[in-house]
């Protein structure tokens, strides 16, 4: 796997209804359903697209720059 | 990555399918209860929500219309539609509204009440029916049928508008079968450490 991206998707698990359409519309096959508990998405992946982030109907997830 | 289209996704014909056989026959409306107990068997005894993320057909046949065929307006949802107070009280309400169905199946059963031939719609509209269902079969089983699809056609209803209106996927938000498996699964969850 080479190098993060610049940004990525951050998951607020309290919003969150483990729907799955961000991982349903992720080009990068980067969101995993945990549990059925909430969303969260695998870093290696995640190259900060923010797809996920407009299909989300609760608006749980962000796009940020990586720490 | 590119996804590989597996059966799975086309499952969202489910629901044409079974609107469809409900306006031939009210009978099939029994098959409703497919969609109440497949996401708790999941959700209780795998402790997931696949159901949601893979088999749900409403779940599908929104995405479909909504991000696919681009039906969707893709507003913002209030906030207070996707608040706990909201989404729990949905929840408690719809499955009141299921045994209701059941309680007056029972009354049909035991003769209190005769069969009313009809779909109700959004608990109020009253869509006569009588042509899908031919005498001969237990007035209870029938009245269920009429319940539980009027039940079904409502929150159909609902979950279209809200997804012309909002994100495709906003009943999910809402959905009580959603919200119900979450609170399954969250109370099942036991963190790991990744
Ligand atoms: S789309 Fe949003 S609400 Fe649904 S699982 Fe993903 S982060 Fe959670
Ligand atoms: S930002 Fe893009 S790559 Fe990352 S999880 Fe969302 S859709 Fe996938
Ligand atoms: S939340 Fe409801 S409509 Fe959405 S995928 Fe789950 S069961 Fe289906």
């Amino acid at each position: 796997m080479g190098k993060l991206s610049p940004r990525h998707a951050v998951v607020d698990n309290n919003i969150c209804v483990a729907c799955g359409s961000c991982a349903d519309i992720c080009p990068m096959g980067a969101m995993e359903i945990v549990s059925g508990v909430f969303a969260r998405p695998v870093e290696e992946r995640c190259v900060g697209c923010g797809r996920c982030a407009r299909e989300c109907p609760a608006s749980a997830i962000r796009v940020e720059v990586r720490s | 990555m590119n996804k590989q289209r597996r059966w799975y996704h086309y499952l969202w014909l489910w629901s044409i399918i079974y609107f469809s056989l409900g306006l031939v026959n009210i009978l099939f409306a029994w098959l409703g209860l497919i969609s109440f107990c497949l996401p708790l068997i999941l959700a209780i005894g795998g402790g997931n929500k696949l159901f949601c993320n893979r088999y749900c057909d409403r779940g599908q046949l929104l995405r479909v219309m909504g991000s696919q065929a681009g039906l969707s307006m893709r507003r913002e949802m209030p906030e207070w539609m996707k608040g706990r107070a909201f989404r729990y009280g949905f929840m408690v309400f719809f499955f009141a509204m299921f045994f209701n169905i059941i309680y007056v199946s029972w009354l049909v059963a035991s003769g209190i009440q005769g069969l009313n031939e009809a779909v109700t719609v959004l608990w109020s509209l009253q869509l006569p029916w009588s042509w899908s269902y031919s005498s001969g079969i237990e007035p209870w089983v029938a009245q269920f049928a009429f319940g539980l699809y009027s039940l079904m056609l409502t929150s159909e209803i609902i979950a279209i508008a809200a997804m012309l209106i909002y994100k495709p996927r906003s009943w999910c938000v809402f959905c009580p079968m959603g919200t119900l498996t979450q609170t399954i699964c969250r109370a099942r969850y036991v963190p790991t450490i990744k």
